[in-house]
């Protein structure tokens, strides 16, 4: 018996032993969210086998960490009690809170060499936007996406326009909206001419009406914002009047989440979600359906969304470099575009769109490229210090006018004072 | 969670007593005092690890400001409080939970005490309709609230489907500030009810059937025998409920993560909630401190006087 003990102990300790002779891989703690439909997490997992086989000295191991939101709670605690991953992809618009926090490190420490540089300057510049400030880059864009139109071309050959064609501006789609609203016999409506949802992030949707306006809401650095300029407010305004006024759109907050549904239900003809929806509505839909640009006040516009590679501080310079492989590796042209068709984000590098796969994929869905189009007239999302306070000033605004309880001007006047109360103290 | 823990300590305390009082006084050994000690430490060291320690950390922290990049914590006095005096959102939060309180606390005991009556006379299939009433409960609130979330969908959720039919006007049950906080009153009490059944069925088992047969002797209606007999026997169990209730209103907020956010316009924003959003999305510790300080001052008044007053006028048998 005690000899059987021996043995087992020497097999265990044998165990023990043998990864610590196999000690140069360096191992890299990947957390990730999923916020779109698909095999996400299969698809990732199978990303760091495959860079697992090419780089045997590193092992990337994907952590799964839930939405957008709990993943930067998850992180921070992590930072926070000492032990951050090496690599994580959070919300583009995390950045200030994340420098804030002493929570990431620049990339361009990290990648220094000439073909790093030339890296770093491949992606589309719009999507840049979110992930510099102060003349440093803090994230690497990777599942990025841009709101668009997605219109049913069946409700609007019953209106009697022209189903190949979205609308091109503001007054076009308040125009198409009301052809494409109707109302049965009790005044119930049945079908409504366009829905903005406006729960959970209003101000993402918001600032594709204030980005045709021509007017930003905030400045590069993230200390001021803009939410009283005359021109947000008469955004504003053209929002509450699409339910207000015209009728054509359902009064008070409407879900994100249900908008695909309602727009494959046929309870809306046009509708605004991320371009992330795009395989959603491809494989649901019984119509054919169309994808355009936002439609244009001054200009064409929109702000681009979704998440970005970090790198952490308090991680050694070999898992940093491991990091930034992994990161480099998976947005490489191919890369990028088998997660592009994957998932419906927009492949972040023009590169990516100059592959065989991609150039198949978008012959075969031309509304992909609607989303690479718009980005020429891209901003950044809504991002400052204290970022979730500022932007949830302005949802409550934005909310607050959708429901009626507050005019247009008062609601953004009162989120203005809000954030600059907010941001007093980042602004030195 | 909380009572768990309790009960846990409440069972160590007996056998403490037990164990100490045995033998004469004077003539207690030490090493009873330390097996008495020994058998108070696991409740001991999980009460204070987990329920004490973090609610005098939490009350020091609402004292200090939030440490933020090169700006470390310093001690505040009560600026934190203060703030809070001038926060809109909290004064929100708190009247909704208020209101959210005094909806789902006398309905979904009311409604409990009727179910419980229900299924614990003799009818067919009662077993299914207890299981049928106790399924909420069991339902993980998350699953449950993405159900609700269709229910309340306009144009073609189901409680749209059925206005519609009746002929009754479309209603966005959500997006509406006015009604957002009533459909997340109905949610909890559709959740909380069959909970609560559940001990009023428990109780109205151990009740000797005796007390109705004489109560018939003496030409007591069955009004009558609810309210002067059934009732107060009921007492216990529905001050146990009326605890558990209020703890739930103040803890329950999953349902507000998943369906509203607490928008529009934090017209459904719970105080639990607010702590949440203030502590991991704002990253403010201090005054989530702050703000949990004041909760848990409003807990503990509140059972504090429910206690006092309540169990006195409770029938213990």
């Amino acid at each position: 018996m005690r000899r059987h003990v021996l043995i087992a102990l020497a097999a265990a300790a044998a165990a023990l032993a043998l990864p610590a002779a196999a000690q140069k891989v360096t191992e890299v703690n990947f957390y990730y969210p999923v916020a779109v439909g698909g095999p996400v997490t299969k698809t990732i997992d199978q990303m760091a086998a495959d860079f697992g086989k090419e780089n045997p000295d590193i092992k990337v191991n994907p952590i799964y960490s839930g939405t957008y939101q709990e993943s930067i709670v998850k992180v921070l605690t992590a930072v926070k009690s000492g032990k951050p991953p090496q690599l994580a992809v959070l919300l583009s618009t995390d950045m200030f809170t994340l420098i804030d926090e002493d929570a990431i490190i620049p990339i361009d420490e990290v990648a220094s060499s000439a073909d790093d540089k030339k890296w770093l300057d491949g992606f589309y510049k719009s999507f840049m936007m979110n992930s510099r400030t102060g003349g440093k880059t803090w994230g690497i864009p990777f599942q990025r996406s841009t709101i668009v139109l997605y219109w049913n071309k069946d409700l609007f050959k019953e209106a009697g326009l022209d189903p190949e064609k979205g609308p091109a501006s503001w007054d076009q789609m308040v125009d198409f909206a009301k052809k494409l609203t109707k109302t049965d016999a009790s005044g119930n409506v049945t079908q409504y001419g366009v829905k903005i949802p406006s729960s959970g992030f209003p101000y993402w949707l918001f600032q594709g009406l204030t980005t045709p306006n021509d007017v930003e809401l905030m400045n590069e650095a993230g200390t001021e914002t803009y939410f009283d300029k005359p021109a947000v407010i008469e955004a504003l305004q053209y929002w509450v009047d699409l339910s207000a006024k015209h009728k054509v759109m359902p009064g008070g907050v409407i879900e994100w989440g249900t908008t695909p549904k309602d727009f494959l239900e046929k309870k809306a003809a046009m509708i605004w979600t991320t371009t992330g929806n795009l395989t959603n509505i491809r494989s649901n839909a019984s119509f054919p359906f169309g994808v355009a640009m936002l439609p244009e006040k001054k200009h064409p516009g929109s702000p681009t969304g979704g998440g970005n590679f970090y790198l952490f501080a308090k991680t050694t310079p070999a898992e940093q470099q491991a990091a930034l492989k992994f990161a480099k590796w998976a947005t490489a042209p191919q890369r990028a575009a088998a997660w592009s068709i994957a998932t419906g984000y927009v492949a972040v590098t023009p590169a990516a769109w100059e592959t065989p796969e991609m150039k198949k994929y978008a012959q075969e869905v031309p509304q992909a490229v609607v989303a690479r189009d718009q980005l020429a007239h891209s901003v950044a999302e809504l991002s400052t210090h204290d970022n979730q306070r500022v932007t949830k000033a302005l949802n409550d605004g934005l909310q607050g006018a959708l429901t009626g309880s507050k005019p247009p001007a008062d609601a953004m006047r009162d989120a203005q004072r809000e954030a600059t109360r907010l941001l007093r103290s980042y602004k030195r | 969670m909380t009572g768990g823990m309790d009960a846990a300590s409440a069972r160590g305390g007996d056998a403490a007593t037990r164990a100490s009082v045995a033998p004469r006084r004077d003539l207690v050994p030490a090493s009873h005092a330390v097996t008495a000690w020994l058998l108070l430490m696991p409740a001991l060291v999980l009460l204070i690890a987990f329920t004490h320690w973090p609610a005098v950390a939490t009350l020091w922290h609402s004292f200090f400001s939030t440490p933020k990049k090169g700006r470390p914590e310093v001690y505040v006095g009560l600026d934190n409080y203060r703030a809070m005096v001038e926060d809109d959102v909290f004064w929100q939060a708190l009247w909704n939970n208020v209101v959210f309180a005094l909806g789902t606390i006398p309905l979904s005991i009311a409604l409990a005490l009727a179910m419980a009556l229900w299924v614990n006379s003799r009818l067919t299939g009662r077993g299914f309709l207890r299981l049928a009433y106790f399924t909420p409960t069991v339902l993980p609130m998350i699953a449950v609230a993405n159900i609700w979330l269709f229910f309340y969908t306009p144009q073609y959720g189901l409680l749209e489907q059925i206005t519609g039919a009746l002929g009754l006007p479309s209603h966005n049950w959500l997006g509406d500030r006015s009604t957002v906080l009533g459909a997340m009153i109905v949610v909890a009490i559709w959740k909380e009810a069959g909970f609560f059944m559940i001990f009023y069925l428990a109780a109205l088992q151990q009740i000797s059937p005796t007390l109705a047969e004489a109560a018939a002797l003496e030409g007591a209606s069955r009004g009558q025998y609810f309210r002067r007999v059934l009732f107060p026997l009921l007492m216990p169990t529905t001050l146990f409920v009326l605890i558990n209730a209020l703890i739930n209103s103040v803890r329950m907020v999953d349902h507000i993560f998943v369906m509203t956010r607490g928008g529009p316009d934090n017209a459904s924003a719970l105080l639990l909630y607010y702590i949440y959003q203030v502590g991991f999305s704002f990253w403010d510790s201090a005054y989530a401190a702050a703000l949990t300080v004041v909760v848990l001052v409003v807990l503990g008044v509140t059972a504090f006087v429910k206690f006092r007053f309540l169990d006195r006028r409770t029938h213990y048998q």
